[in-house]
């Protein structure tokens, strides 16, 4: 996230992320909700840059004191059971001749599991991929896989980092998402 | 013999990626459903205990190594039985056939849905499930609770409530009845047995 202001405007006291950078001249206070505000903003652009869709937010509704963790238990689960998937892929696209069948079935569950946490690029990719199978393009599933694997990777850093960042903040109140 | 609002109900969920388990366990817990999930046909039909040599029995037979489901929810695509084969082994038994299933599928096609519905299943459901769409599942297992206490009754002769007056127009199975399909093939969206419909409220 590039991060630009320049030094011969006024601060402006409700500038988000100003708020972040100039913590150490503000009262503790201020830095906790400036974090907090830095967690929202990146939640904001997950969603903007359409990384994530509304299926997220019905994660984070099913998220309640009983299942205090489910989004990011969720979120665990589904990386290792899709890195298990990615590699299965890889695998069956260095075998010749290509079983499009079977690369399909994985990409189907892959699709689906993306598509269950509402990781919105990674499904689209993973579509693209299965155009390209029932078409029995070689190359053009191998020039497709290449970005599911980059979607899935870049998905994976942007959430460990706002997971990371809102066990900082504890809990974001519901409301601040965008949409609501 | 009026029903306790809070009785719970218990539902069978079938899912063979451990992903959507874990999400529509949680859906249904969230709505104040008793879960069991299971990864496959066969090990939900072992649960159920399926025999199809035997006749009905009282499903609160102590004998019988089951236990009591009020509704099975079931992915549609898994490896070896899929939801489809599940639905028609059910239907197929005389302990099973009353237990309402409902199917979900990832892939929204026109005529895999309606030889669902044909098939016996109460809905269909496009994934991603929303809480808005088990909300739907309530009068089905409310439907067998009653049949359940008056076995002599008649059919409850609620009106099916047409898809043209689903107001459910967020819904993105809706949506997928829309576009594949004309009005008049809607309709098998609440065939024979799912024609029962009690009033509920829809959420917004």
């Amino acid at each position: 996230m590039a991060l630009h202001f320049s030094s011969a405007h006024p601060i402006s006291a409700l500038h988000p992320l100003l708020c972040f950078f100039l913590h150490d001249t503000y009262p503790e206070m201020e830095y906790a909700s400036g974090l907090q505000r830095q967690l929202a903003s990146m939640k904001k652009n997950l969603f903007d840059q359409g990384y994530l869709d509304e299926q997220f937010y019905q994660l984070e509704e099913l998220q309640d004191e009983s299942s205090p963790n489910f989004v990011e238990e969720v979120v665990t689960l589904f990386f290792r059971d899709s890195s298990r998937l990615v590699a299965n892929i890889d695998q069956a696209l260095q075998k010749y001749p290509q079983d499009f069948r079977r690369l399909d079935n994985f990409m189907h569950q892959l699709k689906g599991s993306a598509s269950s946490i509402g990781a919105a690029k990674m499904k689209n990719e993973c579509t693209s991929f299965r155009e390209f199978c029932n078409k029995e393009n070689r190359e053009g599933c191998l020039r497709s896989f290449q970005k599911v694997k980059k979607e899935h990777a870049v998905l994976k850093q942007k959430l460990e980092n706002y997971f990371q960042l809102l066990k900082q903040v504890g809990p974001v109140d519901k409301a601040t998402h965008s949409g609501n | 013999m009026a029903i306790d609002p809070e009785a719970q109900f218990h539902v069978l969920a079938v899912d063979d990626s451990l992903i959507d388990r874990k999400l529509i366990e949680r859906l249904l817990k969230t709505s104040s459903y008793q879960v069991t999930t299971v990864d496959s046909g066969s090990k939900a039909l072992e649960l159920l205990g399926l025999r199809e040599d035997q006749d009905v029995s009282s499903p609160s037979s102590p004998d019988k190594n089951e236990i009591e489901v009020n509704l099975v929810i079931t992915d549609y695509c898994m490896p070896g039985m899929t939801g489809y084969d599940l639905l028609k082994k059910m239907k197929g038994s005389s302990s099973l056939k009353d237990i309402p299933v409902v199917i979900m599928s990832s892939e929204n096609v026109p005529s895999r849905i309606n030889r669902c519905l044909e098939g016996g299943a109460e809905e269909f459901f496009l994934k991603p499930i929303q809480l808005s769409d088990l909300i739907r599942l309530r009068p089905y297992m409310l439907k067998g609770k009653l049949k359940e206490q008056q076995p002599s009754q008649h059919q409850e002769t609620n009106s099916a409530i047409s898809s043209s007056s689903n107001n459910n127009s967020k819904s993105n199975k809706r949506k997928a009845m829309d576009e594949g399909l004309s009005p008049e093939k809607t309709r098998p969206r609440f065939s024979s047995s799912s024609l029962a419909l009690v009033t509920y409220e829809e959420t917004t």
